[in-house]
C-alpha cells in the first residue's frame, strides 16, 4: 500500500511540473480533461465499484458542485477556491440525505438504487431550474469571476486544480481501498447480509462511502463549473454524464483503486482524438463497440484482466502444507492414542490439550460435564412473525457456557429462524434475548456479531470475489476482536490449517466443492473467535466420512472454550456432539435436557416421525431405540 | 400560482392522457423485457429513435403512408431483437450489464443517427398533423388519437395473451424460474426470443408515435429514458397494463403541474413520484 500511495504521489508531483515547460496550452486542457475525468470516475468507484451500489445519479452531486461554485462566486463574491469546499460539502450532505434515506429500504439494491439516483438527479436539475438565484432557467455566466493566479498561465492554473482533484480522489479511494474500511465495502458488493452478520457495520459505511464519493464529485463539478465559465442545466444534468463515468469505471476494473482511472484514460484520448467533424462520430461508435466488447469478454475490466493475467500470485505458505481434513484428524487421533497411554503427569504441556479431546472423546461421557452452570444466552418469549406466519411463537431456552447444545425439529419448527434471531439477521417481533448481560434484541447483527457470537449458513455463503484466504480474515477484522488486517490474515492462516483449508487459501469459493464450502463457513465462523458459535445444519449433504471428520471439528472447536448451539438433522451426530438437547415443534420449545432423555419421550417421537396410524405406542418407542442404538455405534 | 379555466385544465389532462400513452407504448417492451427476461433494455429508446428516423424518411421522401412504414419497420425490428437477446443470452449477461451493453449500443445508434441524418432538429409534415378532432371545447389530433388506440389496444393485447394463453402462462413460468421451467417442458429460449423480437417491434412501433407528434434529433434520445423508467417502475415490472397506467397518471400530472404551475416543474412531480414508490414500496419491482 504504501508503495502505491508513493507512486501516485510521485506521480502528482511530476505532472505538477508541466505547465511550467511552456508546451503549448493544447496539451494542458487535453490532460486537464483527463484529471477531470479520472477524479470523477474514481470519486464514483468509491461508492458504486467497492459496495456494488451503483449510482446514477453522479451527475447530481457533480452538478451541485457546479451550481454551489457558480452562484457563491457570481452572486456573492466569494472567491472561487473557497467555494470549492463549499461545493463539496454542499454535494456530500445531498449524498448522505439521499443514502440515509434510501439504505434503510433493504430492496433498494441494483438496479432500483441506479434508478433511485437518477430520478434524485432530475429532481435537483428542476429545482436548479426553477430558483431564479440558482440559475432560474438562463444559465449562471463566469466569465467575470477573477481567477486565482497560482498558476503559470490561467491554463496553468486549471490543469493544477484538476491535477490536485485527481490526486487527491485517487489518494483517498486508495486508502480506503487497503483499509478496513475497504474490505467491508467489498463483502457488502458480494452479500451484504453476511456481511453485516460477520459484523461490519453496512448501514454506516455505506452512508459514508457515499458522501465521501460526493464531496469529491462536487469539487471536481466546482473546478469545472470555471473552467467551462458558462453553466445551465440542460448540460450539467444528464444521463449521459454518469453512464459516461460507469462506463469509464467499468472499462478499466471497478474491483481495483487504480481501475476508473485506466477506463477514464483511455476514453478520454480516444473521444479527443477523434473530436473534428465526421471522426466525432467514428469516436462514439468506437466508445461503444469497446463498452461491449469489454463487457462481453473481459467482465473485470482492462485493469481487472491484466491484474490477474500478469499480476504476482499470491504465495502459498509451503509450511502450512495442505492437508486434507481426515489427514489432521488422524494426526490427532494418533496424537490423543499417545498421550493417553501416556501416564497422566508425565504428558508434555503441549499435547495436555489432546488429551482433553481424548476425554470428551470418551464414549461414557457425562451430559453437561463440560459446561458449567454459568448461563451464557437466555432467550425468553422470543417470537418471531413473518406477515402472519408465526415461526416462533415464544422460545425459552438457555445456553450454558461450554457446551454443546443441539437444536432439534422437524422441518419447520422454527430452528433456523431462531438463529437468524439470534444473530441479528432478522428482528424478533417480540420477546428478549440476553447474552452476556447484554439485551441482543433490537441490536443491528453488526453489534450482535462483535458481541462474540457467530454462526454459519445452512447453504454456504462465501463472498463470491473474496479468495477463501480474504473470506477467513475478515470476520476477524469485523468481528468482536476488530484486529488489523495483517494480524488477520496471519489468524486466518491458523484457522484455514484447522480446518484444512490451507491448500486452497487462494482459490475462489466457487473453486471449491460442498464440503470445503461448509468447512469454509465453519473458519469463517471461528475467525471471529466467537464466545457462541450457532451451526446451521453444517452436516447437511455430506457423505458419512465427511460427517465423521466435521464431528471431530466440532470437538475441537469445543475444546477451545466456544459454546456451541448445534442444528442438525443427523442424528447419529447430534447423539455423539450434544450435551443437552432442545426440541422445537411449531415455534414452540417441546421438550429439553440429556439426549438419550428427550429423544425417548414418545411426544418428540411422534413429532418427528408422526402419530402412528392405530394409536399402537410401540413402533415409535422401537423408533427411539434405534435413534440411541445408532448412538451406540458412532 | 392561477387556477386555469376549466376548459385548459380538461385539455391539459387530455393532453397529459395522449403523452402517457405513448410514454406507456414505449414502457411496455422495456417492462417485459425487465420483468420477464431479465434484461434492462437502455437501446429500446435508440431503436424507438430509429423507428422514427425511418418513418421520417420513408413518408418525408418517399411519400409512403407513415402507418405503411410499420408494416417494413415491425418484421426488420423483430429480427433486430432476436439477435441482440441471442448475444446477450449467448454471454450469459447479468441485468446489470445488460443496461451497460444496451448503454454501448445506444451510442453506436445514436452516432450513427446523427452520421446519417446529422443533429439538426428534424420534423415529419405528413398530412396526419392536420386533422384535429373537436369535442365540445376540446381539440383531438389525429396523431395523438393513433398513438392512444395502438397503446391501449396493444397493452390490452399483451395482458390478454399473458392471462388467458398457454404461451403467456409458460412465459410466465419462464420468467419465475428458467430453469425449472425448462426442466418441465417449456421451450424457455424459444419464448424469450420471441418475446424479445415482439419488445423490439414495440419500439418501432413507438418510434412511428413519435415521428407523428415530435420533433428529432438524435440526442432527443436521452431525454425519454428517465421519465419511461419511471413509468415502467410505477407500473409494476412484466405487468403489461402497468406501464400504460403509470405512463397516464405521470403525464396528467406533469400536464397539470404546466399549466398550473410552471412548464419547467413538470418533471418534479414525475421523479418525486417515482422516488416515493421506490422507497414506499420497492417490493413492486
Amino acid at each position: 500500500m504504501r508503495r502505491s500511495l508513493t507512486l501516485v504521489l510521485l506521480a502528482g508531483v511530476m505532472l505538477a511540473i508541466v505547465p511550467y515547460l511552456g508546451l503549448p496550452a493544447f496539451y494542458e486542457s487535453v490532460l486537464y480533461l483527463i484529471f477531470h475525468w479520472v477524479a470523477l470516475a474514481t470519486s464514483w468507484n468509491i461508492l458504486s465499484g467497492y459496495s456494488g451500489y451503483f449510482s446514477f445519479g453522479h451527475g447530481a452531486f457533480y452538478g451541485i458542485g457546479m451550481y454551489t461554485t457558480a452562484t457563491l462566486t457570481s452572486q456573492f463574491d466569494v472567491p472561487f477556491l473557497w467555494t470549492l469546499p463549499v461545493a463539496a460539502a454542499f454535494a456530500a450532505l445531498f449524498g448522505i440525505v439521499l443514502g440515509a434515506v434510501s439504505f434503510r429500504v433493504k430492496a433498494v439494491r441494483g438496479e432500483l438504487f441506479a434508478l433511485l439516483t437518477l430520478a434524485a438527479t432530475f429532481v435537483v436539475a428542476t429545482i436548479v431550474l426553477n430558483v431564479p438565484l440558482i440559475d432560474g432557467g438562463q444559465g449562471v455566466y463566469l466569465s467575470a469571476v477573477p481567477m486565482p493566479d497560482f498558476g503559470p498561465s490561467p491554463s496553468g492554473t486549471f490543469y493544477l486544480l484538476a491535477l490536485g482533484a485527481a490526486v487527491g480522489t485517487l489518494v483517498v479511494a486508495l486508502l480506503i481501498y487497503y483499509a478496513r474500511f475497504g474490505t467491508g465495502l467489498f463483502a457488502i458488493h458480494d452479500d451484504e447480509d453476511v456481511a453485516e452478520v460477520l459484523g461490519v457495520p453496512t448501514f454506516k459505511y455505506k452512508v459514508t462511502a457515499f458522501g465521501l464519493s460526493c464531496a469529491l464529485a462536487g469539487v471536481v463539478g466546482g473546478i469545472q463549473a470555471m473552467f467551462v465559465s458558462y453553466v445551465t442545466t440542460g448540460d450539467v444534468f444528464t444521463v449521459a454524464l454518469p453512464l459516461t463515468v460507469v462506463l469509464m469505471s467499468v472499462l478499466g476494473g471497478t474491483r481495483h483503486w487504480l481501475g476508473p482511472s485506466v477506463g477514464a484514460l483511455v476514453i478520454t484520448v480516444l473521444l479527443y482524438s477523434f473530436t473534428a467533424g465526421d471522426s466525432a462520430v467514428i469516436g462514439k461508435v468506437a466508445m461503444g463497440v469497446i463498452l461491449i466488447v469489454v463487457i462481453l469478454f473481459m467482465p473485470e475490466g482492462i485493469l481487472g484482466q491484466a491484474l490477474t493475467r500478469f499480476g504476482r500470485k499470491p504465495k502459498d505458505r509451503e509450511a502450512h502444507a495442505s492437508l486434507p481434513p481426515s489427514a489432521i484428524n488422524q494426526q490427532l487421533a494418533t496424537a490423543e492414542a499417545g498421550t493417553a497411554s501416556m501416564p497422566a503427569s508425565a504428558r508434555p504441556g503441549e499435547v495436555a490439550h489432546g488429551a482433553a479431546a481424548a476425554e470428551s472423546f470418551a464414549p461414557k461421557r457425562k451430559a453437561a460435564a463440560s459446561a458449567s452452570s454459568d448461563v451464557l444466552l437466555v432467550a425468553k418469549d422470543v417470537a418471531k412473525s413473518f406477515r402472519g406466519v408465526r415461526a416462533l411463537k415464544g422460545v425459552n431456552l438457555s445456553v450454558y457456557r461450554g457446551e454443546i447444545l443441539g437444536l432439534l425439529g422437524p422441518n419447520g419448527s422454527g430452528k433456523s429462524t431462531f438463529i437468524n434471531v439470534v444473530s441479528g439477521h432478522f428482528p424478533a417481533t417480540a420477546g428478549s434475548i440476553v447474552f452476556k448481560g447484554q439485551e441482543l434484541v433490537g441490536k443491528h447483527a453488526h453489534l450482535v456479531a462483535r458481541c462474540g457470537i457467530s454462526r454459519t449458513y445452512q447453504i454456504p455463503r462465501p463472498f463470491a470475489h473474496l479468495s477463501v484466504l480474504e473470506n477467513v480474515a475478515l470476520p476477524a477484522m469485523f468481528g468482536g476482536q476488530l484486529t488489523e488486517r495483517r494480524q488477520a490474515e496471519e489468524d486466518a492462516w491458523q484457522w484455514l490449517e484447522f480446518t484444512g483449508l490451507a491448500g486452497r487459501a487462494h482459490a475462489l469459493p466457487d473453486d471449491l466443492n460442498l464440503h470445503q464450502r461448509k468447512f469454509l463457513e465453519f473458519a469463517r465462523a471461528l475467525a471471529a473467535k466467537p464466545e457462541l458459535l450457532m451451526l446451521d445444519e453444517v452436516l447437511s449433504g455430506l457423505t458419512p466420512s465427511e460427517i465423521d471428520e466435521a464431528v471431530a471439528l466440532i470437538h475441537r472447536i469445543r475444546e477451545q472454550g466456544t459454546t456451541i448451539l448445534f442444528v442438525e438433522h443427523v442424528m447419529r451426530a447430534v447423539m455423539a456432539l450434544c450435551d443437552r438437547i432442545v426440541v422445537f415443534d411449531q415455534g414452540l420449545v417441546l421438550a429439553e435436557g440429556e439426549p438419550q432423555q428427550v429423544m425417548s419421550r414418545p411426544d418428540v417421537v411422534s413429532a418427528y416421525l408422526g402419530k402412528p396410524i392405530e394409536n399402537e405406542q410401540s413402533p415409535n418407542v422401537s423408533g427411539a431405540r434405534n435413534g440411541s442404538g445408532v448412538h451406540a455405534h458412532a | 400560482m392561477t387556477l386555469p379555466s376549466s376548459t385548459l385544465l380538461a385539455q391539459s389532462i387530455l393532453a397529459g392522457i395522449f403523452t402517457g400513452a405513448l410514454y406507456g407504448l414505449l414502457g411496455l417492451g422495456l417492462s417485459l423485457s425487465w420483468g420477464m427476461l431479465r434484461q434492462i433494455n437502455l437501446a429500446h429508446f435508440a431503436l424507438a429513435f430509429v423507428g422514427a428516423y425511418l418513418t421520417y424518411q420513408l413518408a418525408s421522401y418517399g411519400g409512403v403512408d407513415p402507418m405503411l412504414t410499420l408494416l417494413m419497420i415491425v418484421p426488420l425490428f423483430f429480427v433486430f431483437g432476436i439477435i441482440v437477446h441471442w448475444v446477450l443470452s449467448h454471454f450469459k449477461v447479468t441485468p446489470f450489464n445488460s443496461l451497460l451493453i444496451t448503454f454501448g449500443l445506444t451510442i453506436i445508434i445514436e452516432a450513427m443517427l446523427q452520421w446519417i441524418w446529422t443533429a439538426d432538429y428534424r420534423r415529419l409534415e405528413s398530412s396526419y398533423a392536420e386533422h384535429r378532432y373537436r369535442v365540445g371545447d376540446l381539440f383531438l389530433p389525429l396523431p395523438e388519437l393513433i398513438t392512444l388506440g395502438l397503446s391501449v389496444g396493444i397493452a390490452v393485447a399483451a395482458w390478454l395473451v399473458l392471462k388467458r394463453s398457454d404461451i403467456g402462462k409458460a412465459l410466465r413460468a419462464a420468467a419465475e424460474d428458467a430453469p425449472i421451467a425448462a426442466a418441465f417442458g417449456i421451450n424457455q429460449r424459444a419464448l424469450a426470443l420471441l418475446l424479445s423480437g415482439l419488445n423490439a417491434a414495440l419500439a418501432g412501433v413507438a418510434g412511428v408515435c413519435i415521428a407523428l407528434s415530435y420533433t428529432l434529433a438524435p440526442s432527443q434520445i436521452y431525454t425519454w429514458i428517465g421519465v419511461v423508467f419511471a413509468a415502467v417502475m410505477l407500473g409494476g415490472l412484466g405487468r403489461p397494463m402497468g406501464p400504460l397506467i403509470a405512463g397516464c397518471i405521470i403525464g396528467v400530472s406533469e400536464a397539470v403541474t404546466m399549466a398550473v404551475a410552471s412548464p419547467s416543474l413538470a418533471p418534479l412531480v414525475s421523479f418525486s413520484l417515482l422516488i416515493l414508490v421506490l422507497l414506499v414500496r420497492p417490493g413492486r419491482a
